[in-house]
């Protein structure tokens, strides 16, 4: 099976990728911290994303797990909005055509756009809706992000319109886990379950398989591991699952 | 000041009821939490930052922090009819100003953040109780908070101070009557950011009352915190990835 | 949390997943989910439960106060359901007035147990045509993941199996620091149940998730409750634009004996 979603997330920035699967013999500290709790102590730290520092001590600005990882201390998300980035890719549904495009709901405070010149042959204004109608599913790319709004692309392998199937959510910031370190997690749902999937990093999944019994165990299968918030040796851990399940 | 008096349950003048505290009570939630002192529980959901309809009501510099408090119709012995009522219309306002400082509300421009505040059981102290629950409940919505804000109900029966009153305390009649004095700060910072009383207390004695109430915030702090973390490290922590 | 519709894609999907019977939670069609009641929502309350039906949560309270009967039944205590979509259960629940969901939902447990007759309505009399007991039955839900009715009808029924009158004072008033004692009077053996039908595509399936719910095309709600110690059925409602057939409406009736025998049981259990 082709590895469509590596290749659709190839450009993405900034995404960490869960390495609690780690086998890194200098595996970073890990703790659950609460906003204002204090971190470390030491002069030599430097607070990174979701930390601040406050005289002597680094202290949390986030409810999440703290990542002691030499000189920086963060506090990596485990729950919280979607941070739409460009090179992100999510799952959206159309939600309007307008003159210029069409709007997508992407599960954000703001709705995505796609350019009515992003359609892959010259559409003409009164034919939009058979390119893409009001409640279709789309897996597209973010291009920009602006103040003004989100501009998406369906440029790219593995992006366009969502055909049969189904979509799901969970929490955006579980996404990585679910992706797995270069893809590691996804791979082995998509080869134990036979289904095409891909990951939007607005949290919202796209399944399908040929068999109904597939896509509902991929689906668990991908419910279980965004349950799975501090466990280490998760592939691992997965691979049993599939046994068992 | 007498701190040796017992309370008709028992307790220190200096004491709050026990705690109860939970995190992910409500899995629709991106963010929920009950939180109880004794006989008084409030739950508290958050959903957003999310879109603000009508656009009108948008703040293009900043997140809008909407809070709702409301009893339910059962929580108190007198029936409260459902509907819109003025007491917990300003108790909703004086809660919203009680969580923003911690929140960065300039992070998510012309969106809302929905606070959502219900009191199951009322025995006095019911807007701390949701200030608490709230508290939590946005941590775990994964909110950008500087710390998380805590909240307790100081009083006086006569010339005594006490920390968190019941009903009975609160309808304490003898001498200088009953005081209640709602307090909330920032678990952290030597700032509060609710101050609500009302009753009979000597100018005086208002620095002793807020200071009692920091002391007994920072216990309360230690009581979300631990709910907090086991919602993440208990095997079934409630959330869902609904 | 996604307020996003469900996608016509999943619709879809879910159609042809009950056509095989299947569902994403391993449920049979007709299976209902995990049951739980709980009690003592409130010490204020003279009766409350709470039901978990999967993870759908609902509490409801039930509180007594004095009121005028009605003109047409001057002898009897009169009932009234309300119910508030708290914002607090779903992204969907918005601040305002009720949408059309929440206004059906109390007139719905209303009715299931206002026509099985549970309250024993003329015990409620306190003084004939001046002064009654009014029951007041409130709903609201804490966590919607579907089928809030057949859970609210359960919280209900099962708050009122425990409810209390209040002790009256000498003047006439109620004391409530006065613990109730005496039982709200029920008629014995009469334990309405709701039983919702969801259909999508021609499948007909029982308990819902939210998801499912959305994805539905229609309902149907009955009301049941035994009468002479046989299985009646005191109300029903449609909702939504697809039709049922006849067909539909047989095989609904030929699976109720065994919903409600099974949902009685549960129920008992946990009272």
């Amino acid at each position: 099976m082709k590895n469509e979603i590596n290749e659709a997330h190839e450009a993405i920035e900034g995404i960490s990728t869960d390495d609690s699967n780690s086998v890194n013999s200098e595996s970073p500290e890990r703790r659950p911290i609460v906003p204002g709790e204090i971190i470390v102590s030491g002069e030599d730290y430097l607070p990174g994303d979701g930390a601040r520092r406050e005289g002597e001590d680094i202290i949390a600005n986030r409810f999440g797990i703290a990542e002691i990882s030499g000189r920086v201390i963060k506090v990596i998300q485990i729950s919280g909005a979607f941070i739409p980035r460009k090179g992100n890719v999510v799952i959206g549904r159309v939600s309007d055509i307008t003159f210029s495009g069409w709007l997508a709901d992407i599960d954000y405070a703001q709705n995505g756009f796609l350019p009515i010149d992003d359609s892959p042959r010259f559409i003409n204004r009164n034919e939009m809706d058979q390119f893409l109608a009001i409640g279709d599913v789309v897996a597209a790319k973010i291009w920009s992000v602006k103040s003004k709004g989100i501009d998406l692309t369906l440029k790219g392998r593995g992006l366009g319109k969502l055909e049969s199937g189904f979509i799901f959510r969970i929490i955006p910031s579980r996404v990585p886990r679910v992706i797995g370190r270069e893809g590691s997690m996804i791979t082995l749902v998509k080869e134990k379950t036979n289904c095409q999937i891909t990951v939007g990093q607005n949290g919202w999944i796209w399944i399908r398989g040929e068999k109904t019994d597939d896509q509902i165990r991929a689906r668990k299968a991908i419910e279980h591991i965004a349950d799975q918030v501090m466990v280490s040796g998760l592939t691992e851990k997965m691979e049993e699952w599939f046994e068992n399940n | 000041m007498a701190k040796e008096i017992k309370r008709s349950d028992g307790r220190k003048a200096d004491e709050f009821r026990p705690i109860t505290a939970k995190v992910g009570v409500i899995p629709n939630a991106d963010g929920s939490a009950m939180f109880a002192f004794g006989k008084t529980v409030a739950i508290a959901a958050v959903y957003g930052p999310r879109l603000l309809h009508p656009q009108h009501m948008q703040d293009p510099q900043k997140a809008i922090l909407r809070c709702n408090y409301d009893l339910l119709s059962f929580s108190v012995a007198d029936r409260k009819r459902p509907g819109p009522n003025r007491r917990a219309q300003e108790i909703s306002k004086v809660t919203e100003w009680a969580l923003s400082p911690v929140i960065d509300l300039k992070e998510f421009p012309s969106t809302v953040i929905d606070v959502q505040i219900y009191i199951l059981q009322a025995d006095a102290g019911t807007r701390t109780a949701g200030i608490n629950a709230a508290s939590m409940a946005l941590a775990q919505a994964g909110i950008p908070m500087s710390d998380l804000v805590c909240s307790v109900a100081v009083g006086k029966n006569d010339k005594t101070l006490l920390v968190d009153l019941t009903k009975e305390e609160e309808d304490y009649e003898e001498g200088e009557g009953a005081t209640d004095f709602a307090v909330a700060k920032p678990a952290n910072s030597e700032a509060f950011s609710l101050l609500q009383m009302d009753g009979k207390i000597s100018p005086s004695l208002i620095p002793e009352a807020t200071a009692l109430a920091s002391e007994a915030c920072k216990k309360i702090y230690e009581a979300q915190k631990a709910a907090l973390k086991e919602s993440v490290t208990s095997k079934n922590s409630g959330e869902k990835t609904k | 949390m996604s307020s996003m519709e469900v996608s016509n894609l999943t619709r879809e999907t879910l159609k042809k997943m009950f056509s095989e019977g299947k569902r994403f939670d391993s449920r049979e069609l007709n299976d209902f989910r995990d049951l739980t009641i709980e009690f003592d929502v409130s010490n204020k309350a003279e009766g409350s439960a709470r039901v978990r039906l999967g993870q759908t949560e609902v509490v409801v309270g039930i509180k007594l106060g004095f009121g005028e009967p009605y003109p047409d039944s001057p002898d009897k205590g009169n009932l009234m359901v309300s119910g508030d979509f708290l914002p607090l259960a779903s992204p969907r629940f918005e601040q305002g007035p009720p949408k059309y969901d929440a206004i059906e939902l109390p007139r719905l447990v209303d009715r299931a147990i206002r026509e099985s007759g549970m309250i024993d309505l003329p015990k409620l009399c306190i003084t004939e045509g001046e002064k009654v007991w009014t029951v007041f039955i409130d709903v609201y839900p804490i966590n919607d993941d579907g089928n809030l009715i057949d859970a609210a009808c359960l919280a209900a029924v099962a708050a009122l199996s425990k409810a209390k009158i209040p002790v009256l004072g000498s003047d006439g008033k109620i004391d409530f620091d006065k613990p109730a004692k005496d039982p709200l009077p029920l008629s014995e053996g009469i334990v309405p149940i709701s039983l919702s039908f969801f259909k999508l595509g021609d499948s007909i399936f029982l308990d819902p998730t939210r998801e499912e719910q959305e994805a539905s095309e229609a309902r149907i709600t009955f009301g049941f409750s035994t009468w002479n110690g046989q299985l009646m059925s005191n109300s029903c409602q449609k909702y939504g634009d697809a039709v049922f057939t006849q067909e539909d409406v047989e095989k609904m009736m030929s699976l109720v004996p065994k919903k409600i025998e099974e949902l009685d049981k549960k129920l008992k259990a946990n009272l």
